[in-house]
């Protein structure tokens, strides 16, 4: 008769933990902003038609970083519940606390299941309020941790870095071009160097509250990303 | 829906349609899933009445007239029954307005699920023919007296013009040209578009045909609503072009159908047609 190999659960648990570690470490950064009307989302994305930031609701957005694969699994559950939600109820009964709730209890008990590997993904969840003092971000972790985002973010490969940036710059009621900027540079900075990233290399999105339409959520790109970038 | 972990039907990979992940993870939502005993329930709710749209150089217009029956009775006179369906078309509804407003709202949903889902909008035929397999799904209740007969319009950005979609109950899809209108005072409005209509009207010009054809609509027909000058309610009308679709304020309709009236005072059959 075998005997199985005795893991303690600290050790499974750790062992799962450094291991979705590794999988978001070797990817590009997200970096998230406040701004006086919304929020924005930066990220190092040379691709145009696979997305890391995404729209979720009218006043909700999404932003992820890690395996591709899994977080836009994530990305569709989302849509399919707020959609669900705003037809089974109202649209303003559609909240970001009760997305990143699912969220969190969907990574929480794959995480800690023995028959599935864990999700090597982080989110981001925002949502815009009437005033800058009614904006959420949440942060989701692979292990299905929340932690609420106070003014700025960064999750992904340098993620210390990049937060560290924006602690040191960031302030108060910034303006949209000013809070992109901030966001641009902080990915470009690291503790050797600072890169500057060319607009086509960049995925920028926003939650803006001055929209007069339901749906707050808007891509920036082209000319007036890049107008934005070069103006000082 | 509170369930705490998101269950395997959300995070299956698979369908863009909201409609069809409705039908699997919550089927009781959806308007036609639902058994009635074979008697006929069309007196029972209220009816939606006349709708008429047009299209003019920049795109296309349409516009509800007001009123709502049940039977003899006016069971609403303010009810809207043209919604944006999303940026760029309108969905109209003539017949139940329970389930009309419904399968609106079912139709917006999956118009918005879809984009965000793929990122891309769906063409101005996908819309339609979306449209038609959700009016199909209601045939046993349009058996019974329920019927949902929607009219579709919409800004086509491939070919750059308006188009009109008329549906039937078992969801037949049919496109118009020029124009078209649904509902019971339909075909006095069709009537009167016919000798109105130009093809190289402006959105204001092809505005006050649409109110003029809901105006004989009503004059005829005793379900649809007239202006209501005491109350001053007046036809929800949106104009659709390339810049997205947009509502006509009430002031700006309140001033096209005063104008109207007006004339009608001098001649109560309304403008008159050239001979030849």
């Amino acid at each position: 008769m075998s005997m199985p190999f005795y893991v303690s659960p600290e050790q499974l648990m750790k062992d799962r933990a450094d291991f979705a570690r590794k999988g978001i470490a070797r990817g590009r950064s997200v970096a998230v902003v406040q701004y006086a009307d919304g929020v924005v989302f930066v990220s190092e994305n040379p691709s145009a038609a696979l997305h890391k930031v995404s729209e979720i609701y009218d006043r909700i957005a999404f932003a992820a970083v890690g395996r591709y694969n899994e977080f836009e699994n994530l990305r569709i559950a989302g849509v399919r519940l707020a959609d669900l939600r705003g037809y089974s109820y109202d649209r303003r009964d559609v909240t970001g606390r009760g997305l990143a709730n699912a969220y969190a209890q969907t990574l929480g008990t794959i995480f800690s299941s023995g028959g599935e590997k864990p999700y090597e993904v982080e989110i981001f969840v925002a949502e815009v309020g009437d005033t800058a003092a009614e904006d959420q971000i949440y942060r989701l972790t692979y292990d299905g941790q929340v932690a609420d985002v106070n003014s700025y973010g960064a999750m992904g490969g340098d993620a210390e870095a990049v937060g560290g940036y924006l602690a040191e710059n960031f302030s108060e009621g910034l303006g949209l071009d000013a809070a992109v900027r901030l966001a641009v540079a902080a990915l470009g900075h690291s503790s050797t160097e600072d890169r500057s990233i060319p607009a086509d290399d960049l995925e920028v999105a926003v939650l803006d509250r001055s929209r007069t339409q339901p749906r707050k959520f808007r891509r920036l790109d082209g000319d007036s990303l890049t107008g934005m970038l070069a103006g000082t | 829906m509170s369930e705490p972990r998101l269950s395997d039907a959300f995070l299956t990979p698979g369908t863009s349609s909201f409609a069809d992940f409705l039908g699997a993870v919550a089927p009781e939502l959806l308007p036609a899933r639902r058994a009635l005993p074979a008697v006929n329930a069309g007196d029972l709710a209220p009816h939606g009445t006349t709708i008429v749209a047009a299209t003019f150089t920049d795109g296309v217009v349409m516009a509800g007239d007001r009123r709502a029956t049940m039977g003899n009775v006016i069971a609403q006179r303010d009810i809207e029954k043209v919604f944006p369906a999303d940026e760029f078309s309108c969905v109209g509804i003539a017949g139940t307005a329970g389930l009309a407003v419904e399968m609106v709202r079912l139709f917006q949903t999956e118009l918005e699920h879809y984009e965000k889902i793929e990122g891309s909008t769906l063409s101005m035929d996908g819309k339609a023919n979306r449209l038609s397999a959700l009016i199909r799904n209601n045939l046993a209740m349009a058996m019974q007296g329920l019927a949902v007969v929607p009219l579709f319009a919409g800004y086509d950005k491939r070919a750059s013009q308006g188009r009109i979609f008329s549906y039937d109950v078992t969801g037949g899809r049919y496109e118009e040209t020029a124009f078209h209108s649904v509902g019971s005072g339909s075909m006095f409005a069709r009537g009167s578009l016919k000798k109105l209509y130009r093809d190289d009207f402006d959105a204001t010009q092809c505005v006050t045909a649409a109110v003029q054809a809901l105006y004989d609509a009503a004059d005829d027909d005793s379900a649809t609503g007239g202006p209501d000058l005491t109350r001053r309610i007046f036809p929800v009308v949106h104009v659709i072009t390339g810049d997205g679709q947009r509502r006509v304020p009430e002031a700006e309709v309140a001033a096209i159908a005063d104008q109207v009236v007006a004339a009608r005072m001098i001649r109560p059959d309304g403008p008159n047609a050239a001979l030849s």
